[in-house]
């Protein structure tokens, strides 16, 4: 039986500049920027008109808790995000959310969050020293960052079968939500000397399962840390995704996924593609062909291309929902969102790529790429093909070619500021986002699963938040509306 | 409350948190067919001027 497909993604973003080039540096800058300069800005004019509004209804250009775990700034966004530095890498995890349409959401605030702190930043620091960000995956110099999905599962679901299921998948989605990548970068990628790639991510994975994340990359990631009630619960960390600036894209990446998860749930895995017979080499080999015509020996003795594995997948998944609707993943209407986006997204990869370069990032990217070469008759290695590909994914509005193409938006810009601000009505995360707005003093640290309030005397206490579906607006917003101060929440929550 | 009222509590509950903006904006869709010329015309505005150190300076330390 599938449970609720609670899902949210966390992004790693490459950042340039800062003092000294230092990385950590500028990312701890970046954290600290959003977290403590923001506030004191709020007649910075973003946006002209609309001015932003948060819970309490005041006009505010960042919202946090400054919740200090270590040296390197650590914080919990009003929105239920984590904002933190992780390695060298400004790392924004969104809060957890109910749908894929919602995630989206979650993923773009992320961007706009970033793209605040960055101007906070670099307002603080010296005009040389002016840092920038970027949505992507890797520097092409073989340095890989990572986009990690997140999806809850039952724990009766056994893992093997979770892995058979959904490797053909994480070995072909690439082909409709991979991010494009101009040239190659590992020792691997470079024995095929490639022009262009349809991910970025595809060419530093080496295993099929594993627990790393950094060396050895597995197409499927076994950390078991839920962040939930580990009796019911999995939590399956994808780290095989490319950041993709087109939300489409994001929104397909999701929904496809969260709803073959729901298939396996129900049905089992006897329906799913059979694995191809070597998934790494599929994940690369598909990842080189942008004609989409590389096919791989199977389990079953065929031959599939990723087309036909997406094809295949998509037509369970549409099945499924004919049978069993779709309600663990998304409203019907939602669902059907997700499944005609794939449907058109597949289609017109392979029949039309032109009618998709709207939504395919590989594909958007691409058509300037060689266009640009044209124009300027410009060789294979030209490193102004390179600017093109790092620019696609460049935060600074004045840099993005991403905002340039054409990609088109699923989520209006009011709704993005206000998820900068506010957190999901249909998760946990609305409780942590609600008492991070709310009783910021007395909060000292905040996770995933749990918040702990400290309120001068006594010991701190921790509230528990063990259910990701608990703690929604829906159950918890009357209580936070009547507790005034975070000690009347805790003593209400203690009847 | 009956399993009855439970589920339709549910699924109000889902309908009420029904994204608004179920529809892709089809007019940002249309202007992709607008020139590829133009498109290029402004990419050769805000490409890096030099492409080749803004490239080579692009260093990321690993990540994940």
């Amino acid at each position: 039986m599938s449970v609720a497909k609670v899902l949210g993604i966390e992004t790693e973003y490459g950042i340039a500049g800062g003092p000294d080039g230092d990385q950590i540096v500028a990312s701890s800058i970046i954290v600290n920027a959003y977290a403590q300069e923001g506030r004191t800005r709020i007649n910075w004019d973003f946006e002209g008109e609309t001015p932003d509004m948060d819970a309490r209804g005041l006009p505010d250009l960042t919202s946090f808790a400054p919740i200090v775990e270590t040296h390197l700034a650590n914080t919990v966004l009003t929105n239920g995000a984590r904002l933190y530095v992780d390695h060298a890498h400004p790392e924004y995890s969104s809060p957890e959310c109910r749908t894929p349409l919602e995630a989206t959401l979650y993923d773009a605030a992320g961007e706009e969050v970033m793209r605040r702190a960055l101007m906070v930043a670099n307002e603080m620091i010296e005009t040389h020293q002016a840092i920038s960000l970027y949505k992507n995956n890797s520097d092409g110099k073989g340095n890989s960052y990572g986009t990690h999905e997140n999806y809850l599962v039952s724990r009766d679901v056994e893992f093997n079968h979770v892995v058979r299921a959904m490797v053909p998948h994480f070995v072909s989605r690439q082909i409709i939500v991979g991010a494009g990548k101009v040239g190659a970068e590992t020792e691997a990628g470079l024995e095929s000397d490639p022009f262009f790639q349809l991910s970025s991510r595809a060419e530093f994975f080496e295993e099929v399962v594993g627990l790393e994340t950094t060396l050895k990359r597995p197409i499927i990631n076994t950390r078991d840390e839920p962040h939930a009630d580990a009796e019911r619960f999995r939590r399956l960390h994808v780290i095989i995704g490319d950041a993709n600036m087109s939300q489409v894209a994001t929104f397909v990446k999701l929904g496809s996924t969260a709803l073959l998860l729901a298939v396996l749930e129900d049905s089992g895995v006897g329906a799913f593609p059979a694995m191809p017979l070597h998934p790494v080499g599929a994940v690369r080999g598909f990842a080189l062909d942008p004609t989409l015509k590389c096919a791989v020996l199977c389990e079953d003795n065929r031959e599939r291309t990723a087309w036909d594995f997406q094809d295949e997948l998509w037509r369970l998944a549409h099945d499924h929902v004919e049978q069993h609707g779709g309600d663990a993943v998304a409203t019907p209407k939602e669902i059907q969102l997700v499944l005609t986006q794939w449907r058109e997204m597949l289609d017109g990869v392979r029949d039309d790529p032109e009618s998709v370069a709207d939504r395919i990032d590989w594909v958007a990217k691409l058509r300037v790429i060689r266009g640009f070469q044209e124009r300027h008759a410009l060789s294979q290695g030209d490193a102004r093909l390179q600017a093109i590909d790092l620019q696609y994914h460049d935060l600074r509005p004045e840099r993005s070619l991403a905002q340039r193409v054409g990609l088109r938006a699923m989520h209006g810009d009011d709704a993005v500021r206000e998820a900068v601000h506010n957190p999901p009505d249909s998760t946990r995360a609305y409780f942590r986002g609600q008492c991070v707005a709310r009783y910021p003093s007395e909060i000292v640290a905040a996770n995933w699963d749990s918040v702990v309030f400290d309120l001068g005397e006594g010991p701190l206490q921790r509230v528990p938040m063990l259910d990701p579906l608990r703690g929604t607006r829906l159950l918890t917003e009357e209580l936070l509306e009547t507790s005034a101060t975070a000690q009347a929440l805790l003593q209400a929550l203690d009847r | 409350m009956t399993e009855q009222e439970r589920i339709q509590k549910q699924r109000t509950e889902r309908a009420s948190q029904a994204a608004p903006e179920v529809t892709v904006d089809a007019t940002k869709g249309d202007q992709l067919k607008a020139d590829l010329d133009d498109l290029l015309d402004e990419i050769d505005e805000v490409l890096e001027e030099n492409a080749e150190e803004f490239v080579r300076n692009y260093v990321q330390k690993g990540g994940e």
